[in-house]
């Protein structure tokens, strides 16, 4: 095998695990209180009052974690033209596997980018929604109609962070040779001139062949 | 209060399937409180704290009546007073003192009980009273969040939300509510729902008579009624009876949250999962191969041409 390609440092990824054991902890509490099917997971925390108790101070650590997360990647998560480009091919990519027919992609792919600005925006959304009523610290100073509004936000942020982290997990189960650059740190040359030859050529000062210019 | 009890379970918050229903012949309960008979006496207040056992701390006097300012978790029902300027046909204004024993109103569609997440926390029994049972109450606040009258109090002490009761304890051995037999007036009465809007009425004729031409009991259809009816002197503006609600529904946005959100996040998200694992089976996975990077170029066009087939090429772990 040839060398590998080093794509999270040390830091990241262990940060990016806390983040994802966070977002376990508060997403089975979370689901636990938004629908009966879902009330077992409040077993896992030690009942009903641990689970309300528990689920926002998860949530605040998962926020913060993944602050620091934003800022290790979001250099390589600015939108630009090519990655719109991508996103209107990108039915051929999911519907057939052909990848070829994407422009070529640097160190994320607009699916990546969309995923990261999403989980922004959706822990942005819990996080301001869930001071507005979380008991017994703040709620009681919150207006009702207030806390109404924001239990619906905080419903649809989580619901579409949700989705979003089984996206993230598919693609990494998906496109195989991505789960090592979170678990290792490091990815096969081959995997990053077929998925990223932009980032490959920069990373190695090598072009990334002719693969994805069709 | 308590799951130790004889009443039949009609609704049960968090969840989605039916209580059980066989016995169904109960008749439906409603206390009727005639504001127009009230003296203010707190009487009721008095015999809440006697038959619950609660005592509240002593506070401050905040320059009204109102004895405590506000329902707490230690005081089920507060009355409230208000002082309006009625005008009168000759365009004079009277000064009336407006009295309401306020408290849970046991919606027949209440707001508490479908926004709460703790399995069995709330309960509606089949003669209309809403429970707080609070032992499987987790102290959410979600209760307050989808009542339509600012009811449910949460204990600083235990974290569990607390409200009139309907005193479903006495209804269920057959006694009437503490505050309704102590009430010296008759203002509160206890009985069937019909027999008690049937009363109401009666008293709504008489206010008529006397002058109120707008008197009329308060059984809010937004809930579905309540099984806590008023008979209001001056029915037509309800908010003089310190913000009394006119037409009060449970919330939209609550209706949203536990109603339709519910089942289609659900789907949304096993969905999705399911919709992953089928992707899988049929597109199957992208893999980059190993040696594409020294291959010359059309043999890598052919490879990225069919993109599964190198899935039966046998490969090293």
């Amino acid at each position: 095998m040839a060398r590998l390609i080093r794509r999270y440092d040390d830091g990241t990824r262990i940060n990016h695990w806390v983040v994802a054991l966070l977002f376990l902890g508060a997403g089975l509490s979370g689901l636990a209180l938004f629908h009966p099917l879902f009330w077992p997971f409040t077993g896992l925390f030690g009942g009903g009052q641990w689970t309300r108790i528990l689920h926002p101070f998860i949530g605040l650590a998962m926020v913060i974690g993944f602050v620091v997360l934003f800022f290790q990647v979001v250099r390589d998560n600015f939108w630009n033209r090519g990655d719109t480009e991508w996103l209107r091919r990108s039915p051929r990519l999911v519907g057939a596997g052909r990848e070829d027919e994407l422009p070529p992609v640097a160190k994320y792919n607009a699916g990546q980018k969309g995923v990261f600005w999403l989980f922004t925006l959706c822990l942005l959304v819990l996080l301001v929604s869930g001071f507005f009523f979380w008991e017994p610290w703040f709620a009681s100073a919150v207006p009702i109609l207030v806390r109404r509004i924001a239990v619906v936000l905080h419903a649809i942020a989580g619901f579409l962070l949700v989705l979003g982290v089984i996206i993230h997990v598919y693609a990494a189960i998906w496109v195989k040779g991505s789960m090592r650059a979170m678990t290792r740190g490091t990815v096969t040359p081959a995997w990053a001139r077929r998925h990223h030859p932009l980032w490959y050529r920069e990373v190695s000062g090598r072009p990334a062949g002719d693969a994805p210019e069709r | 209060m308590s799951t130790l009890q004889s009443l039949d379970i009609a609704a049960r918050s968090a969840t989605t399937v039916q209580p059980p229903v066989a016995r169904r012949n109960v008749t439906e309960v409603a206390k009727l409180i005639d504001v127009s008979s009230c003296i203010g006496c707190k009487a009721c207040q008095v015999a809440c704290m006697q038959w619950n056992d609660l005592r509240d701390e002593v506070g401050t006097n905040v320059g009204q009546y109102d004895n405590p300012s506000d329902l707490t978790p230690q005081s089920w029902t507060v009355m409230r007073f208000a002082e309006v300027q009625m005008k009168q046909p000759d365009e004079s204004t009277r000064l009336e003192w407006l009295i309401r024993k306020d408290g849970c109103m046991h919606c027949e569609d209440p707001g508490c009980l479908k926004a709460c997440p703790a399995p069995g926390a709330i309960v509606k029994y089949s003669n209309g009273i809403v429970d707080f049972i609070s032992e499987n109450c987790i102290g959410c606040g979600y209760c307050i969040t989808g009542c339509p009258f600012d009811i449910p109090r949460i204990s600083a002490v235990d974290n569990r939300a607390y409200k009139c009761s309907l005193c479903s304890d006495r209804v269920a051995v057959g006694m009437e509510p503490a505050c309704a037999k102590v009430c010296p007036t008759g203002a509160i009465r206890f009985g069937s729902k019909d027999d008690m809007l049937e009363f109401g009425a009666g008293r709504v004729a008489e206010l008529n008579e006397r002058g109120y031409a707008n008197a009329a009991v308060y059984d809010p259809p937004g809930v579905g009624g309540t099984h806590v009816v008023y008979v209001l002197q001056h029915g037509d503006q309800p908010g003089l009876y310190n913000d009394l609600p006119a037409d009060p529904t449970i919330s939209p946005l609550v209706s949203l949250w536990k109603g339709a959100a519910k089942p289609l996040a659900v789907a949304g998200i096993i969905g999705a999962a399911i919709a992953g694992f089928f992707h899988y089976m049929k597109v199957g996975p992208i893999e980059a191969d190993e040696d594409d990077g020294e291959a010359p170029p059309d043999a890598r066009r052919r490879n990225a041409g069919n993109p599964g087939g190198d899935r039966d090429t046998p490969r090293g772990g």
